[in-house]
């Protein structure tokens, strides 16, 4: 029973969350041009939150509408749970030649990398649950940031009418063909969010969201829509 | 720190000079320190006398046009692997043009503290700058330099767009090779290769005395008559003949028809006797006369590439504009560009065909709808396309109709790198409710005329203006065919196309003002295709069509056509047929002003004499609209 009230008390939280935590009680920018995004993607081994583990984190910052290629996030993770049927599809076998880290200080890194940042992906509540499950795991509370997920933003950029017929998912690769993006790198984690990032971009442009409010509302589907 | 993004970068700089010249180390460390820049079109990078940013340019996708400020001559368009911005830093000085995305554009900017260092340490970087800035961009003798870095341009180049192209003066190459009459032929041509010219000129106090092309080395060296030891003297076709250095491009392939040769010796005053300031090659005189549709022509049919074709679809850009400029009559103009938009998709499909593994297994037809069936595209506007293929055998008709799906997709991916926008409503060829065989499309095209509903009557009124681009005509007729009978068991579906063509929104509020978008990415504009031109052309094609006549797609020409069949009504339809082709105009100057499809206008940039024109046009639309009532006794189902 103890232990149990100890865990929830934030005092027994690492430096490096207390950090992360604070940044959140800054005011946020209220236009949208100086939003800092962070696009991420990470590989894992599977789908299950509970069982699947991550094995690469590929992030990098979006803002005014450039990308610094030196400011972008990639971290291996060394995991026992290895499946060797999803390794085919993102290619991470592990004996490669990278450094590999552990869960937590993967965490810690990222933590320290995304900040206050809003969280971009491509079916993003995947990649943050798969985050939440890992901090989860260390005994630390979930992300405290706000996401922005490219599939249902882009079903808003599509016209609305009958007369044309909306998937229920778009992929990551729907979107890059669409916006003529290359698809070299897709399935690494940092090319799949170079992907999402220049697509959020179009996205944007198209549908010219007032401030950050607005583009987080869009992400919903119309009322009355089709 | 080496990662994913970074190995794209280098893996895309190693391919264009001068980066392909590093080290493999110098350009991975180098592509960490790049920032990838997204801009919209229209967006600007850097304005003229703007203090020069601490990074140079180089394009990953998209195209960026320089222009000096306010000046609707663009300099240079920088293409996919162009570098731009640099000289400004190199040299410490201010921007001396303005840098605007030409179309949605990703640029690499690179920072010059870190690029600097390899240009002084790497002689060839160095070198490579240096002859770049020394040429410039636009001489044609270094051909392969051109566009990539951008030079002080000589301010009496820059007025070239606009005029009629066959009275431009033209550009000629003002970096001589000149050599004495007394180098040796293995010299001389050492230089000729060295400088990458194919005619060198043979100087004796200023003055050309000779000159020197591949022709002559190959009709006297290599035949023998002459060593390869002896003097340009002996080689040399002289005397040289001369020109004065303001030639017009038409007087210039004048003067090379009329002697016999490639390349002209411009002179001071146009005499021998004053010294040689310029050389102009045949080569010289293709590229400016490059916006004359016939060249253009060729140039498309001869193309094999698609990034060829991306070129050359500038050309016909630049064309259209000075078309407008002077007034050529708008029906000539959307001819001959429609003719070289046809040609260009026609070459696209030959290309994507050429690439595929397998041949087309049946005959087919590729159907090109909306605005450039009926010829009314003269920008670069939205695809809409459908392919349209033989009968064939139950068992096999799942294979062919992959086979075309992939065709589709392959073309209409291609046609979107050229500049056609994707169709938002997806009406493409790659989607499987645009490629069927031609028993679907009956079966299709009947449930649309028997069924009219409001989507119905929309997909039919866009299908219905297709024309053949590419393929089987016959299959076409066929279905053509097909379509007027159905009409004719069905009349109830004129009505209800009529009653579509009555649905698009006024362009006018109640006190004559326009109305204007009320929210959504184009708030405050005014939509000109939905407000004015969709029911102008909504209306002929349901006169049209009551007349069973398919062969006339143009709106305006299907105009004219009623007024020789309806002469009670000829002098509407003549002023609809004049007010379609005004509006057409309207959006074309509109879109080329701006860059973009035209589409939608701010009302507060136009001058009260373009307001009046445009409001013109709409006392037209209202009657034409209520002809399309009274005709079709609309009204009685509308209720």
């Amino acid at each position: 029973m103890m232990r149990f009230f100890k865990k929830k008390k934030p005092i027994d939280l690492p430096n490096f969350w207390k950090d992360y935590a604070t940044l959140f009680e800054k005011p946020f920018p209220s236009d949208l041009k100086d939003v800092r995004y962070v696009v991420l993607d990470t590989e894992t081994t599977g789908f299950n939150y509970e069982q699947d583990r991550m094995l690469c984190i590929g992030a990098l910052k979006l803002f005014h509408k450039n990308i610094a290629v030196k400011e972008s996030f990639e971290v291996y993770l060394s995991q026992n749970h290895y499946d060797v049927e999803s390794a085919e599809i993102h290619g991470i076998l592990k004996k490669e030649n990278v450094e590999y880290i552990t869960e937590l200080e993967a965490l810690q890194r990222f933590l320290i990398y995304v900040k206050n940042d809003v969280i971009v992906g491509h079916h993003v509540m995947f990649d943050v649950n798969m985050i939440n499950a890992a901090l989860e795991r260390h005994e630390l509370p979930k992300l405290k940031n706000q996401t922005l997920d490219t599939g249902l933003l882009y079903r808003r950029t599509l016209l609305n009418t009958t007369v044309l017929q909306k998937k229920e998912h778009y992929s990551l690769d729907d979107l890059a063909e669409k916006f003529s993006i290359s698809k070299k790198d897709r399935h690494t984690a940092l090319g799949d969010a170079l992907i999402t990032a220049i697509a959020l971009l179009h996205i944007i442009d198209k549908l010219k969201p007032e401030d950050l409010k607005d583009l987080i509302k869009k992400q919903r589907p119309l009322k009355y829509g089709f | 720190m080496k990662n994913t993004i970074s190995e794209r970068v280098s893996d895309f700089l190693k391919h264009y000079p001068p980066f392909n010249i590093l080290e493999q180390e110098q350009l991975e460390k180098l592509s960490c320190e790049v920032t990838i820049i997204y801009k919209t079109n229209n967006s600007v990078i850097f304005t003229e006398e703007e203090i020069p940013h601490d990074c140079f340019y180089i394009v990953h996708k998209g195209a960026v046009a320089l222009a000096k400020k306010g000046s609707k001559a663009i300099m240079d368009i920088c293409d996919e692997g162009d570098i731009f911005g640099l000289r400004p830093l190199m040299a410490n000085e201010n921007y001396k043009l303005e840098a605007k995305a030409h179309e949605e554009s990703i640029l690499y900017a690179i920072p010059i503290k870190e690029f600097k260092p390899l240009a002084l340490e790497n002689t060839q970087v160095g070198n490579f700058l240096i002859e770049s800035f020394a040429s410039n961009t636009r001489n044609p003798y270094s051909n392969k330099h051109r566009g990539q870095l951008y030079g002080i341009t000589d301010t009496t180049e820059s007025n070239t767009e606009g005029t009629l192209l066959d009275v431009q003066p033209v550009r000629y190459s003002t970096n001589l090779v000149t050599c004495s009459e007394n180098t040796t032929i293995t010299d001389l041509a050492n230089t000729m290769t060295t400088n990458n010219v194919g005619c060198i000129l043979v100087v004796k106090d200023e003055l050309a005395i000779g000159i020197i092309t591949d022709k002559d080395l190959r009709n006297k060296v290599f035949t023998c008559q002459v060593p390869t030891t002896a003097t340009a003297k002996e080689v040399m076709t002289a005397p040289v003949i001369t020109y004065p250095k303001n030639l017009t491009i038409a007087q210039a392939q004048m003067a090379m028809m009329k002697s016999n040769i490639s390349h002209l010796c411009l002179t001071e005053d146009g005499t021998p006797d004053t010294p040689a300031i310029g050389i102009l090659s045949k080569h010289d005189v293709m590229l400016a006369v490059g916006n004359n549709p016939a060249v253009l022509m060729r140039a498309i049919k001869r193309a094999r590439s698609i990034k060829t074709l991306r070129t050359i679809r500038r050309g016909v850009t630049n064309l259209l504009r000075g078309y407008l400029d002077q007034n050529i009559p708008l029906r000539l103009v959307s001819k001959i560009v429609s003719e070289l938009n046809d040609a260009t998709i026609k070459q696209v499909i030959k290309i994507v065909i050429k690439e595929m593994e397998q041949k087309p297994p049946v005959k087919f037809a590729w159907l090109t709808m909306g605005s450039q069936g009926r010829a009314e595209q003269l920008l670069n506007t939205d695809q809409d396309n459908a392919i349209l293929f033989e009968n064939v055998p139950a068992a096999k008709l799942k294979e062919t109709n992959a086979f075309f799906l992939e065709l589709g997709s392959r073309v209409t991916k291609e046609l979107n790198t050229i500049g056609y926008e994707y169709c938002p409503a997806e009406m493409m060829a790659s989607n499987q409710l645009w490629c069927h065989s031609l028993d679907e499309w009956k079966k299709v095209t009947s449930f649309w005329i028997e069924n009219p509903g409001p989507d119905e009557v929309l997909l039919s009124s866009i299908f219905f203006d297709y024309t053949v681009t590419y393929g089987d005509k016959t299959l076409v007729d066929t279905l053509s065919s097909h379509i007027f009978e159905r009409i004719e068991k069905h009349p109830l579906f004129l009505v209800h196309l009529a009653s579509g063509a009555l649905q698009n929104p006024s362009p006018t509020g109640f006190f004559r003002s326009f109305l204007v978008e009320q929210d959504g990415e184009h708030k405050d504009f005014f939509d000109l295709k939905l407000r004015a031109l969709m029911p102008m052309i909504d209306a002929a094609r349901v006169l049209i069509l009551s007349h069973a006549i398919k062969s006339i797609n143009n709106t305006a020409e299907r105009y004219e056509k009623l007024a020789e069949l309806e002469p009670q009504n000829k002098e509407l339809y003549l002023s609809c047929s004049y007010a379609s082709k005004a509006l057409l105009k309207f959006r074309t100057i509109q879109g080329l002003l701006h860059n973009d499809s035209g589409r939608f206008i701010a009302l507060d940039k136009l001058n009260k004499e373009e307001k009046i024109k445009l409001k013109r046009t709409f006392k037209t639309i209202k009657e034409i609209q209520e002809l399309l009532q009274v005709r079709f006794q609309v009204k009685t189902i509308l209720g």
